[in-house]
C-alpha cells in the first residue's frame, strides 16, 4: 500500500491510474512519432524496388550516397544542400534574436493589460496560413509596391523591379514566420528578470554593456536558448519560403527529402537524408546548449 | 604654481565631508518621497537613516549611490558633485537588502565582480578577494553558489563583495533586516568592529531603532520624506524634538502643559496632575517660549515610592492599573485622574519588589526629565 499526497493506493491501483492518465499521450507519441521514426530508420537501409518504393536487400549505399559518392563519382551536392539549410536556419535564428530581444524587453516593460495585447499581436500572424502569408509578401515586394518604390527611390533597385526573388526577401519571410517562437519564451524569461542584480552590477562598476552581459544575459539565457532551438529546427527544414521568395532555384533539405518521397520515388535515400539531417541538427543543438550553459555561468 | 594649487585642492578634498546632501527632492508621481532633505556625513562616520517604511530613507540611499536620480538638489561625495556621474563610476558600494548576489556565480566570483569590472590585475584580484573573504569569515564558502548559502552567509558575501572595492562610502540598505534576532545582534557587533577597522564611512538604513542606537555615531530620524531630527543616539533619546521622534525611539509619556510661571531656567506648568516644575536647561525646543505645549517623559525616568511618603514638588499619588514583571525590571501602567503613565522600575532591591495591582503609590517626575516637545 502506497500513500501518495495523502491518498492510499494499491500497487495495481497506481499502475492503472498511470495508464489512464499518461496512456493516451504515450500512445499518441508511439503511433505517430516513434513508429514512423523507426520505419524511416529501417527504410533508410533498404534499396529501391522494381515496383515498390523500398525493398530488400539491406544496404549502406543511401548513407554513402549522401556524401556524394554516387553513380557519377564524387559530388558534394547533398552536404551543400544541408549546409545551405543550416545557414538558413542559423541566419533566421540570429535575425530573430536581434528582433526579439528589444521586443521582449519592450513588452515586459508595458503596463499589465497592454502586455497581453502586445503578446496577442505577436501571435496573430499564426492565425493565417503560412502559404497565404508568404504570398502576401510577394504582393508587398512586387514591382511598384510601396516597398519596391521606396527601394527604387533610394537607388537600391532599378525602378519597376520587384524586391523578390532575393535572399533579403527570404529572410524577411523567415523572420516574420518564426519570430513568435523566439519572442514568447524570451519574454517569459525577461518578465521574471531580477533587476536588483542589474543594479548590483552597476553599483559594482559595470557599465551598460557589462551590466547586460553579466547581470541580464545569464538570467535570460534559458529563454533565449529555448527560443533559438524552437526557431532553428523548423527554419532548417523550411523550403516553402525559400521557394516562393527566393525564386526556387536552389534546393533546401526540405524539398530534397520531399522530392525523394514524391517524384523521385526513392524512399530509402529520402529516409537516409532525413536521418542525417536530424542527427546533424541534434548534435549541433547539443553542442550549442552546452556552450550556452557554460558561457551563462562563466564571468568573462 | 599649478602643482601647489592641486596639492591644496587635494587636501581640501580629503578634508571634505564624506557625503553632502543638499535640498534633495524626489517625486514619484504626486508623492514627494524626499522633500528638501539636507545632511552632511563626516569622514569615517557610522551614520544611520532611521524611519518607518515609506519614509524615504531607501530612496535617499539610492540617490547617493546613483541608482536613483534626484529631481532637485545636490549630492557631493568627498566634495565632488555627483550630478553627472553614473552609479558605476561613483566611489561608493551598496549592500542590498535582498543581497542581490549573482546566482550563477560562485561566492569567490561574486566577491571578485567589482574588481573584474575595473580590470584590476588577476593576481591583485585573487589577493584582495582572499583577504576580504578571510576578514568576513567566508573563505571556506568560496566555491559555493548563493543558493547553497544561509541568510547570514549571504549577508557576509554581500558585505565582502562591496568592501573588497575599498569604497569611500559604504551604503547599507537594511542589511540585517531578513535575519533572526540572535544572528542580527551578532552581526551588528561584527559590522561595527569592521567599520572601525576599515575606517570606511558607513551610511546605514534601518527601521529598527535599537539597531540604530547601538551602532551609529549619528542618526537622522526620517518621516514622510523629511528629516525630523539629527544627532547622536543620546541626544535623540534624551532630547527628542517632537512626539514622532520620542515615540519612534523608545516610548514616552505625554502630558499636556500650560505655563503658569517662569523663573530663570525653570518653568512651572499646570497639568492634569497638578503643578509641575520643568527645568528648561538644555531644552532646545522653540515651544518652550509658548504658553502651551506637550511634555514628554521616558518611563524609566519616572520614580515610584510607597504611598506613605508625603506629597511634594513634582510628586503625586497614582494607582497601579497593570504591571508586567520581566525580571530585571517591572513595567507599570499607572493612573492619576485622567492621566495614564508608564513607569519602568529597575528591580534593584533584594527580595520582594515594588507594588501590587490596584495598590496606591507615589511617583516623582524629575524636572530635568520633562522634555518640551514641538508638537
Amino acid at each position: 500500500m502506497q500513500v501518495r499526497y495523502g491518498e492510499r493506493l494499491t500497487p495495481w491501483g497506481e499502475v492503472w491510474r498511470s495508464a489512464l492518465t499518461s496512456g493516451p499521450g504515450i500512445a499518441w507519441v508511439t503511433i505517430f512519432l516513434l513508429l514512423p521514426l523507426v520505419a524511416i530508420f529501417v527504410i533508410s537501409f533498404l534499396s529501391v524496388g522494381e515496383d515498390k518504393p523500398a525493398d530488400l536487400p539491406f544496404t549502406l549505399e543511401n548513407y554513402t550516397r549522401f556524401f556524394g559518392f554516387g553513380y557519377f563519382g564524387f559530388d558534394p551536392l547533398y552536404p551543400v544542400i544541408i549546409g545551405r539549410s543550416l545557414v538558413l536556419g542559423a541566419g533566421t535564428a540570429a535575425l530573430c534574436v536581434v528582433a526579439a530581444l528589444p521586443l521582449a524587453f519592450f513588452i515586459a516593460a508595458l503596463p499589465g493589460r497592454y502586455k497581453n495585447l502586445a503578446l496577442t499581436l505577436v501571435i496573430i500572424p499564426f492565425w493565417t496560413n503560412l502559404l497565404i502569408r508568404t504570398y502576401a509578401w510577394q504582393i508587398l515586394l512586387a514591382p511598384h509596391s510601396l516597398l519596391a518604390n521606396a527601394a527604387a527611390a533610394w537607388g537600391l533597385v532599378p525602378a519597376g523591379h520587384a524586391l523578390y526573388p532575393s535572399m533579403m526577401a527570404v529572410y524577411l519571410g523567415m523572420v516574420c514566420d518564426y519570430l513568435p517562437f523566439l519572442v514568447l519564451p524570451l519574454y517569459s524569461s525577461v518578465e521574471k528578470l531580477d533587476w536588483s542584480l542589474a543594479e548590483a552590477a552597476a553599483d559594482l562598476g559595470a557599465n551598460r554593456v557589462q551590466v547586460f552581459r553579466h547581470a541580464i544575459l545569464p538570467q535570460i539565457t534559458p529563454g533565449l536558448v529555448a527560443g533559438i532551438i524552437l526557431v532553428f529546427i523548423p527554419a532548417t527544414g523550411q523550403f516553402v519560403i525559400p521557394d516562393l521568395l527566393g525564386g526556387g532555384k536552389v534546393d533546401m533539405v526540405g524539398n530534397l527529402i520531399s522530392r525523394q518521397f514524391g517524384v523521385s520515388r526513392d524512399w530509402p535515400f529520402g529516409s537516409a537524408v532525413a536521418i542525417w539531417a536530424m542527427a546533424i541538427v541534434m548534435v549541433g543543438l547539443w553542442l550549442y546548449a552546452r556552450q550556452a550553459r557554460k558561457s551563462g555561468e562563466s564571468i568573462v | 604654481m599649478a602643482s601647489v594649487t592641486t596639492e591644496s585642492e587635494r587636501r581640501n578634498l580629503s578634508r571634505a565631508p564624506a557625503v553632502e546632501v543638499e535640498n534633495v527632492v524626489r517625486r514619484f508621481g504626486d508623492v514627494e518621497a524626499l522633500a528638501r532633505v539636507s545632511l552632511t556625513v563626516r569622514q569615517g562616520e557610522f551614520f544611520s537613516l532611521l524611519g518607518p517604511s515609506g519614509c524615504g530613507k531607501t530612496t535617499l540611499l539610492r540617490i547617493i549611490g546613483g541608482l536613483d536620480v534626484a529631481d532637485e538638489g545636490t549630492v557631493r561625495i568627498g566634495g565632488v558633485d555627483m550630478r553627472a556621474i553614473p552609479a558605476h563610476k561613483r566611489p561608493v558600494n551598496t549592500v542590498f537588502q535582498s543581497y542581490a548576489l549573482f546566482p550563477h556565480l560562485t561566492v569567490r566570483d561574486n566577491v571578485a565582480f567589482g574588481l573584474r569590472m575595473k580590470r584590476v590585475a588577476p593576481v591583485e584580484i585573487a589577493r584582495r578577494v582572499a583577504a576580504v573573504m578571510e576578514m568576513v569569515e567566508i573563505a571556506e564558502l568560496a566555491d559555493r553558489k548563493p543558493a547553497q548559502l544561509s541568510g547570514g552567509q549571504k549577508q557576509r558575501v554581500a558585505l565582502a563583495r562591496a568592501i573588497v572595492n575599498e569604497p569611500q562610502v559604504l551604503l547599507l540598505d537594511e542589511p540585517l533586516g531578513a535575519l533572526d534576532l540572535k544572528l542580527r545582534k551578532q552581526l551588528q557587533v561584527e559590522l561595527l568592529s569592521l567599520q572601525r577597522r576599515l575606517g570606511i564611512t558607513f551610511i546605514y538604513v534601518t527601521h529598527d531603532q535599537e539597531e540604530a542606537l547601538v551602532m551609529s555615531d549619528r542618526i537622522a530620524v526620517m518621516r514622510a520624506g523629511r528629516i525630523e531630527q539629527m544627532g547622536d543616539a543620546e541626544a535623540l533619546y534624551e532630547r527628542p524634538r517632537n512626539r514622532f521622534v520620542g515615540q519612534f525611539l523608545g516610548s514616552v509619556n505625554l502630558i499636556d502643559a500650560t505655563v503658569k510661571r517662569r523663573e530663570g531656567d525653570d518653568l512651572w506648568v499646570e497639568t492634569e496632575v497638578g503643578t509641575l516644575r520643568v527645568s528648561a536647561n538644555g531644552q532646545t525646543s522653540p515651544a518652550a517660549q509658548q504658553s502651551k505645549f506637550t511634555l514628554a517623559i521616558r518611563p524609566e525616568k519616572v520614580s515610584m515610592f510607597p504611598a506613605t511618603e508625603g506629597v511634594g514638588e513634582n510628586r503625586f499619588r497614582v494607582r497601579v492599573e497593570e504591571l508586567i514583571y520581566i525580571g530585571s525590571e517591572t513595567h507599570y501602567l499607572l493612573r492619576a485622574g485622567s492621566l495614564t503613565l508608564r513607569a519602568e522600575v529597575m528591580n534593584v532591591r533584594v527580595g520582594s519588589q515594588g507594588f501590587d495591582l490596584g495598590q496606591e503609590a507615589m511617583v516623582y517626575l524629575p524636572p530635568g526629565g520633562l522634555i518640551i516637545l514641538d508638537d
